[in-house]
């Protein structure tokens, strides 16, 4: 009950708050409605117990991200003219919409193979508990008690897998970033500066 | 909340973040809407992560964090491309004084 007054009030504010992010005039005003759309998602991450990726979306979306922009506006943005429209609106409305109609239909007539009410337990359990442990008290308030069990639920984390199944990943999304920080140097220091 | 309303939720931002990439002139704003996009697609695979049986669930708990394991990569990419994205425009702008995407026409001088 509580999740669901939860989750509509959160698709409310996350939908609208997009929505203005498209439409409003003000570039600055977007870019503060954007950080409303990141903190809605983080919100979201909550409710469906991934409350790791809830933390990392606060820090890297609305703590960093929504700064990024913040500063290109200001730093760049044309005041009188600000979020105009091109020429292409009809197109631009119709395609998504359609996009929309399909992803509705196919989501809507799909047999989704969901987890049983016996697993619901554990899955909430590993995927809350994603980084750090889980205490005996909560083995017992969820009626786990194999030794064997609580040891695989206790060693299945995000950082096991990112440098364990998901390694190779794991290596070329560091050497992205040292790509992305190097070509941001060069860019931002322009070409006459050496 | 269900897997359905939740992937609603998200199909409706991914499709107005479509519509603001496509429909706006504002390159800032084009990256706005290109994150839009990205946050629908975590929202996706969380969602995917949360209420469906992964088929090695039996053998192999952390297919369990498939999902989140994903959204993880796929944040880091984003903050990559907007730090980059946000260079170009910077650029961009020093050296035209706009960033109106109806007036960029040339990629080199």
């Amino acid at each position: 009950m509580i999740h669901d007054i939860a989750f509509w009030s959160l698709s409310v504010v996350t939908v609208v708050s997009a929505i203005g992010v498209v439409v409003v005039k003000d570039l600055f005003r977007s870019a503060l409605l954007l950080a409303v759309v990141f903190v809605g998602i983080a919100g979201f991450f909550f409710l469906l117990s991934a409350e790791f990726l809830a933390v990392v979306q606060v820090l890297i979306y609305v703590g960093a991200i929504s700064i990024l922009f913040i500063f290109a506006v200001m730093l760049t943005t044309d005041i009188q003219r600000g979020n105009t429209a091109n020429k292409l609106q009809i197109a631009a409305m119709v395609i998504p919409m359609l996009l929309l109609i399909v992803v509705l239909i196919g989501v809507f007539n799909s047999q989704w193979v969901e987890f049983g009410a016996d697993k619901q337990d554990t899955v909430n359990l590993v995927q809350s508990r994603a980084v750090g442990g889980i205490s005996d008290a909560e083995f017992a308030a969820e009626s786990i008690n194999d030794e064997f069990v609580r040891q695989a639920l206790q060693d299945t984390d995000i950082a096991d897998l990112l440098v364990g199944e998901y390694v190779l990943a794991f290596e070329g999304v560091s050497v992205l970033l040292l790509a992305a920080l190097i070509g941001s140097l060069a860019l931002a220091r322009g070409r006459g500066s050496r | 909340m269900s897997l359905e309303s939740l992937l609603s939720v998200a199909a409706i931002l991914f499709c107005i973040g479509l519509y603001g990439a496509l429909s706006r002139t504002n390159v800032i704003a084009v990256f706005m809407s290109i994150e839009i996009m990205f946050n629908a697609v975590n929202l996706t695979f969380v969602a995917f992560g949360r209420y469906i049986t992964p088929q090695a669930f039996d053998v192999h708990l952390g297919s369990l964090l498939t999902g989140q394991v994903f959204v993880i990569f796929v944040i880091t990419v984003a903050a990559a491309e907007i730090a980059l994205g946000l260079g170009i425009v910077l650029a961009l702008y020093r050296s035209t004084n706009s960033i109106d995407l109806s007036q960029i026409v040339r990629l080199r001088n």
